[in-house]
């Protein structure tokens, strides 16, 4: 038997972002061991990429007076086209004005209400002299109320910053560049995780009285998507290997509208709260035709699918890279576009060579976020397996329903690491599970196993990359922002074919140590099993809601499909099994959002 | 009528690249090294590749290690200029290669990992490792002991403080501005500036309560902020245009004041 390193903790949270971080300080603060795993240095979690900001009620802002949460919480309801859980909904909108206001106590240096001159939609903004110094707010798509409080141009990165402070000062053990391989279980208990050090390429193995889940989305199954590139779904796949932990609403996507082509790196929703506009080929602010009231600030599925709708049209700008539209900010001027929107010209010049301060900028709408995830109870414990939690992207917990709005995630991670890391921690003091020697050497071997097989080319040699690359393709093909039976029926056979492949990977590279290589063949057949769980989900889905919407079902049903699906992955099976459960309501029956297609009287009600 | 954008001159600049009807063979030179192979030295290895529009080294080293070598070791994670993972020598010179352009590049492109920092092998090196241990030893967190009030307002700030505090706040710990020092390449405990200016965001934080006097004892030392001997390489090479050389300046005059200060007031 080889030799391999072991740890054992109070804690294991698996990911280094805001989700993972909030919830390893609240554990901490209440006296537990914790340790933090991450593929990277924690400060180079995708956090740090969220430019926009954090959704809290503060109402200091003249256009965020009378916010409240009921306000947010309605907002959120409605973003989700009812397919949230309201009693977490509830909790969360609560909840987030001390979230930020504690955020600012650790050192956020969130910007700040002025007496500054600010003219928006050509109308003046004139502030409470009163309300000089507390949080400002900016305006997102989906809200009643300018609620998002941000941080210049940078607000992910402050907060992750910031975060990552507290865990320093609290000596939190953080162990980069690895990676969790595998939940330790015994179809009822978890345990910790089997883990390969991507330095080494070392096998360890970590035992935990409780295990967390906290790895952020998987938008890298798309070929294109605004998401780090480490953003694979790594931590949902552990959950769905354990054949016993169901995911929740894999298929609802979310597809951003301003992604800039064709590196397609993120252009903020800022730049259209901050008075952006979206422009088609004829320099036509089209937004307006299909969205009276709330124009390029519905919520985030409407504005991608007006897009995409308009494009068809026959409106958009043609490029080697397919048509796009255009994203005018000029109109905002040199010194708001460099200072609350920099990181966009950042992105302009360095990746485009242009400046949004004279050119317009190529926009698309590309996959951004997860709103599916591992399915939790409102305090964040994984369903299926005791001693398992999750929270923050990689959950369904379930804020989101069908669509997130902007500034709810960033809020999410806060929010839901302070709630979810105070019930880790009640949780945590009173189990002590008991772990057999023999269960930890079985999963420690299986996944030696699998490296061997793999640097032998002992099953076969499918090149990683290659299949990849088709999964890429076949979800951002066929599972996009519109879908019908047909390419979703297709999508499903194909990745039922490739994950058959991905069972023969064999390395070109050797495999030895650290090698990357090797990483990407463990990873992948996960991935396929992710890419599945969301087409299958989609092809089930006989309606539209949200972010999913089928062109052959293009109405929300709310007497058959107001319900959550779980999709499962049977041990040894070829395929996930879904099933499905009802969504809570506790508030606000279903209802119209005041936006999008189902507002309108008919489908047919073209807007041109 | 208000639907209607201004007609301003079409941005369509033929920048696209597409025209590239003759598009470039690039030589990529890259040093390969794995320490945990220390029998086989350093050495560089030529890859060729075809440029394509847009193509940036984030495009260009992940396609050599799906097409040509799937164990070339180099780190990405934003690929947008964000996360500061991708620092390395661009010919020579500490830059992201997340956003370095090929059309900026000659042909032949050397590419050498950030030196200073740990190799882990080829062009992946551990900043995340130097700057915790930075972090720590300049115990970058606010000191202070008010304890948080869920149920009270939050407490004001002038927005101009939250700026300045943003400014230095901005630093991405590329180690960019490390491995191109000539000082921390010959002192191995030198916090550099990307440390120094870590010091200032804390500084300039009227939420810290420590003293002028307590930043002396953490960084008034060589391998502080008196360490710098003013090259500000540091400067020119930081990739999100930290003013660096201010920043520096900033602290050395307070730890300056405060060591003169010494003995005068307690």
């Amino acid at each position: 038997m080889s030799h391999y390193d072991s740890y054992v903790t109070d804690v294991l949270v698996i990911g280094a972002g805001l989700a993972g971080e909030r919830a390893a300080v609240e554990a901490a603060t209440q006296g537990l061991n914790v340790i933090i795993l991450s593929l990277v240095p924690p400060r180079r979690s995708h956090s740090s990429a969220a430019q926009g900001g954090m959704q809290a009620s503060l109402g200091n802002t003249a256009m965020g007076k009378g916010d409240s949460p009921d306000v947010h919480f309605m907002d959120t309801v409605k973003g989700s086209d009812w397919g949230c859980d309201q009693d977490v909904a509830r909790l969360f909108v609560n909840t987030a004005p001390t979230a930020v206001r504690e955020m600012a106590h650790w050192g956020v240096p969130w910007t700040r209400v002025t007496m500054d001159k600010k003219i928006y939609d050509g109308k003046e903004i004139y502030e409470d002299p009163e309300k000089v110094g507390l949080i400002a707010a900016r305006n997102f798509g989906g809200t009643a109320k300018w609620r998002t409080c941000y941080t210049a141009d940078g607000t992910g990165h402050t907060l992750l910053y910031t975060m990552d402070s507290m865990v320093l000062k609290l000596g939190i053990t953080v162990h980069d560049r690895v990676e969790a391989l595998s939940l330790i279980h015994d179809d009822e208990q978890c345990y910790g995780a089997v883990v390969r050090c991507l330095r080494s390429g070392d096998l360890r193995v970590y035992t935990a009285k409780t295990t967390v889940i906290a790895t952020g989305g998987y938008g890298r199954l798309y070929g294109a998507s605004t998401n780090a590139i480490i953003n694979e779904g790594s931590g949902m796949a552990l959950a769905l290997d354990t054949g016993v932990v169901p995911l929740g609403n894999m298929e609802a996507v979310q597809f951003h509208p301003t992604g800039i082509v064709p590196s397609w790196i993120l252009i903020t929703e800022g730049a259209r709260g901050d008075g952006g506009y979206l422009l088609d080929k004829n320099l036509h602010r089209f937004m307006p035709d299909y969205e009276p009231v709330k124009k390029e600030l519905a919520s985030r599925d409407v504005v991608s699918r007006r897009i995409m709708q308009h494009i068809r049209d026959g409106y958009g700008v043609e490029s080697p890279y397919g048509e796009h539209v255009w994203l005018d900010i000029r109109h905002l001027g040199a010194k708001h576009i460099n200072t609350n929107l920099r990181e966009i010209a950042n992105i302009c010049k360095n990746f485009r060579g242009i400046d949004p301060v004279t050119d317009l900028i190529p926009v698309r709408p590309t996959q951004h976020y997860s709103m599916g995830g591992v399915r939790t109870n409102i305090d964040g414990q994984a369903y299926g397996l005791r001693n398992l939690f999750a929270l923050g992207e990689a959950a369904c917990w379930d804020l989101h329903g069908f669509n997130r709005l902007g500034g709810n995630s960033l809020a999410e991670t806060v929010v839901a690491g302070k709630i979810v890391g105070h019930q880790i921690a009640r949780y945590t003091k009173e189990v002590s599970p008991d772990v057999k020697f023999s269960l930890m050497e079985e999963h420690l071997h299986q996944q030696v196993d699998r490296v061997k097989r793999l640097q032998s080319c002992q099953d076969g040699t499918e090149n990683v990359y290659q299949l990849r690359r088709e999964m890429e393709g076949i979800l951002s093909r066929n599972v996009g922002i519109f879908r019908s039976e047909g390419p979703l029926q297709e999508a499903v056979s194909a990745l039922h074919d490739l994950y058959e492949r991905s069972l023969h990977i064999g390395l070109r590279g050797g495999g030895q140590g650290g090698d990357p290589e090797l990483g990407a063949a463990l990873r992948l057949p996960g991935m396929i099993r992710l890419a599945y769980c969301i087409a299958l989900g989609a092809l089930a889905r006989e309606e539209s809601r949200g972010s999913h919407f089928r062109e052959d079902f293009p109405k929300r049903d709310d007497e058959n499909w107001l319900k959550r699906t779980l999709a499962y992955w049977p041990p040894g099976a070829d395929s996930p099994v879904l099933q499905y459960e009802p969504v809570k309501i506790t508030e606000s029956p279903p209802g119209d959002r005041g936006y999008g297609e189902s507002s309108r009287a008919s489908a047919t009600d073209k807007p041109r | 009528m208000e639907n209607r954008a201004v007609l301003l001159p079409q941005t369509n600049r033929d920048d696209w690249g597409e025209n590239m009807m003759h598009a470039r063979t690039l030589t990529i030179r890259i040093m390969r090294y794995n320490p945990a192979e220390p029998e086989t030295k350093p050495y560089l290895q030529d890859f060729q590749l075809t440029e394509e529009p847009g193509m940036t080294l984030f495009v260009v080293l992940n396609k050599l290690r799906e097409e040509q070598d799937p164990t070339l070791r180099f780190d990405f994670v934003c690929r947008a200029a964000i996360c500061g993972s991708c620092g390395m020598l661009v010919n020579g010179k500490p830059t992201l290669a997340c956003k370095t352009l090929t059309k900026d590049l000659p042909e032949t492109t050397t590419l050498l990992p950030l030196p200073v920092f740990k190799l882990i092998g080829d062009l992946s090196v551990d900043t995340g490792v130097w700057f915790r241990d930075v972090s720590l030893r300049t115990e970058s967190w606010i000191h202070t002991d008010t304890v948080f009030d869920p149920d009270a307002e939050e407490e004001r700030m002038d927005n101009d403080v939250a700026q300045k505090i943003y400014e230095a706040e901005r630093c991405i710990e590329c180690g960019c501005c490390i491995g191109g020092c000539a000082t921390a390449n010959i002192k191995p405990n030198f916090i550099g500036a990307a440390g120094v200016n870590r010091v200032a965001r804390f500084m300039l934080d009227p939420r810290d309560q420590r003293t002028d006097r307590e930043y002396l004892e953490l960084v008034g030392t060589d391998d502080g902020v008196f360490g710098c001997v003013g090259l500000m390489a540091c400067d020119d090479n930081c990739p999100v245009g930290i003013p660096l050389r201010d920043q520096l300046a900033y602290v050395r005059r307070k730890m300056a004041q405060s060591a003169w200060n010494l003995g005068k007031t307690k």
